[in-house]
């Protein structure tokens, strides 16, 4: 399967430059930039491991793009996203959330299925690489 | 008319003037509620007569003199006129502004509100037309809601999803699909890029497609989708239904099947409403309003009630998603008005702004946003257009756009994600996106066929009419 997450991704994968762009928007709009990681994509997984504290009062995004790339080298085969978040009265939330990372294959997810009674089903959506204890959970970690 | 000279409390017709309703030297309270009517009086009727008469009639006064007003603080109870100018361009029309003080409403009931505000008022023989065009809802009477039972933030951090609209579509041919048949639809929209997908306002428990059947196939849809894509997914269960007995039993059924969100129709009334908004708080489970049946008082400029002040209502009722208006698409639709009733779901402060028919500040105390929907006749090949209309925090439903793509239902849903990514990652590079929609489009559409065949197919349709609800703004000097 291919992960559908965070804002682009049914576009082609963003490019170093495009990356770049995205966090100069955040930036623009005094957005702290922060990178977090996973091995557990479940689309309710919220909280994803932080690659460090979120990078306030930058004014150009190679301090973004070159924690990306350590974080990239350390887990090669993570899923790494760059989110930006908004502390303005009555926001206070992320602002804008995209992929820079995706391992080579993704399993992806089936479907669970409790018969119950009058026709009901229980689902829960299960992830296949979540089998596998963390950190083994892609085959070239 | 009466005389001027006669006693206030001489028994018989006064007129609503001489009993205290027209007071221009009144300067309203912070805590009052303010309404500005539209009045087109009958010939021959006095205008300022004509406001007196709505401020009486929408609060204290009957036809005649009544002792028992001597009995109450009479003049803190009524309802005070307190300015009218003509509207511009429109002869014989009078924006009226009136007063009521917040002791004449009960806390946190619309009903009540609305009972007084436009209650027997609009049928009042001396007046040809009426139309409540805003209110400022005082912060002290804000507060006596609940509000959204969500809001916007909590509904991003909900689904997971940030910094783009949403993407919806309404399951088609609205009536007489299978419940098989339409959750098939439903998993086809999602799996295909869709975050939602929306019973239409007249799918409720028919002969072809029992409430339960459709709960049961459409959640079937909605499970199969998240698996596919790993993103959380959800369709509008209408839980619309003729007794708040039956809408509490299909909304716990929803509930317990998972699903995050549920809907309702504004037909069911506004204490049904706040009902429902209540339980989705309570349930943890969003809030959708399709506002069926608002065109017959909120479309004809002269008589009903504007949507802004519906907009306005919706958000004390207490809804997580409302239909607002697309401006580009096949329903009415003013860009400026539009923008109005926008701003007045999303934001926290909106300045009185005549442009677009905004005729007071209105605070809402923090009270969360309630997150408009655009639907109705629109296509990816608009992109650049709804999102400089509508911003990015909005639902924009494609249904036709969606489902009657040539490719099939999955590739609609494609296309219209990738066009909405797209242009969102144009905006954010700081490109004049605007300008520049049709290229970034066809750009996009180079590595996704399904968003070349949309542009072929639906291009250049556009719904190109004169809108009936402009506002006439900028009030003149009093009269």
């Amino acid at each position: 399967m291919y992960l559908r997450h965070g804002a682009f991704s049914y576009l082609p994968e963003l490019t170093d430059d495009e990356i770049a762009a995205q966090v100069r928007y955040g930036l623009l709009n005094g957005w702290p930039i922060s990178i977090e990681f996973t091995d557990d994509p479940h689309p309710r997984n919220i909280y994803w491991e932080m690659w460090g504290l979120p990078l306030f009062d930058l004014d150009e995004p190679d301090g973004v793009i070159s924690e990306i790339n350590a974080c990239r080298a350390t887990f090669p085969n993570h899923y790494v996203r760059v989110l930006a978040y908004d502390a303005t009265l009555g926001r206070q939330t992320t602002a804008m959330q995209f992929l820079v990372q995706r391992p080579e294959e993704e399993p992806g997810f089936y479907l669970a299925r409790t018969e119950g009674s009058d026709r009901r089903q229980s689902y829960s959506v299960q992830s296949y690489a979540a089998q596998a204890p963390a950190g083994r959970r892609y085959a070239r970690d | 008319m009466a005389e001027a000279t006669k006693d206030r409390w001489d028994p018989g017709v006064q007129s609503y003037a001489g009993m205290g309703y027209w007071n221009p030297d009144y300067e309203p309270k912070d805590t009052d509620v303010l309404a500005v009517f539209r009045v087109t009086p009958q010939d021959g009727v006095d205008p300022i007569e004509a406001a007196a008469a709505v401020a009486g009639e929408s609060s204290t006064a009957t036809w005649t003199v009544v002792w028992t007003d001597r009995l109450t603080a009479n003049s803190h109870y009524q309802a005070k006129a307190y300015r009218v100018d003509e509207v511009p361009g429109r002869p014989g029309e009078y924006f009226a502004y009136i007063a009521y003080d917040l002791d004449l409403f009960e806390e946190g009931s619309i009903a009540n509100l609305t009972s007084s505000i436009i209650g027997n008022v609009f049928g009042f023989k001396p007046l040809k037309a009426l139309r409540l065009e805003d209110m400022r809802i005082p912060v002290a009477y804000v507060k006596t809601f609940q509000g959204p039972a969500h809001g916007i933030v909590m509904e991003r951090e909900y689904l997971n999803k940030y910094g783009r609209p949403l993407l919806g579509a309404t399951i088609k041919p609205k009536l007489g699909l299978s419940a098989r048949n339409y959750g098939r639809v439903i998993y086809e929209g999602l799996r295909g890029g869709l975050d939602f997908t929306k019973d239409d306002e007249n799918i409720n428990s028919q002969p072809f497609m029992r409430w339960r059947d459709r709960f049961l196939f459409s959640m079937e849809g909605v499970n199969k989708a998240m698996a596919d894509t790993g993103e959380i997914k959800g369709h509008y269960l209408n839980v619309t239904a003729g007794t708040m007995e039956e809408m509490y039993e299909r909304a716990e059924f929803a509930k317990e099947l998972g699903s995050v969100v549920v809907m309702i129709d504004l037909t069911i009334g506004y204490s049904a409403m706040q009902s429902m908004a209540n339980w989705s708080r309570k349930n943890g489970v969003l809030l959708h309003l399709h506002r069926a049946g608002h065109s017959t008082f909120t479309r004809q400029k002269t008589h009903g009630v504007s949507f802004r002040v519906l907009a306005k209502w919706a958000r004390l009722i207490g809804v997580d998603h409302v239909h607002a208006g697309t401006v580009v698409g096949k329903l009415e639709g003013d860009p400026a008005t539009t923008k109005g009733f926008y701003d007045t779901l999303r934001d926290d402060h909106i300045p009185t702004n005549h442009a677009n028919g905004i005729f007071f500040d209105q605070d809402w105390a923090s009270m969360p946003g309630v997150m408009p929907v655009a639907s109705g006749g629109i296509h990816a090949g608009q992109m650049h257009q709804l999102l400089d209309y509508l911003g990015e925090d909005t639902i924009l439903q494609f249904g036709g756009g969606t489902i009657g793509h040539p490719l099939g239902i999955s590739a609609g849903a494609e296309a219209n994600r990738v066009a909405l990514e797209a242009m969102i990652k144009a905006r954010n590079e700081g490109r004049d996106f605007l300008r520049e929609g049709p290229d970034i489009l066809r750009k996009a559409a180079e590595h996704c066929r399904p968003l070349e065949v949309a542009l072929a197919t639906w291009g250049d349709v556009t719904f190109d009419y004169a809108s009936t609800d402009a506002p006439d703004s900028v009030p003149t000097a009093s009269v």
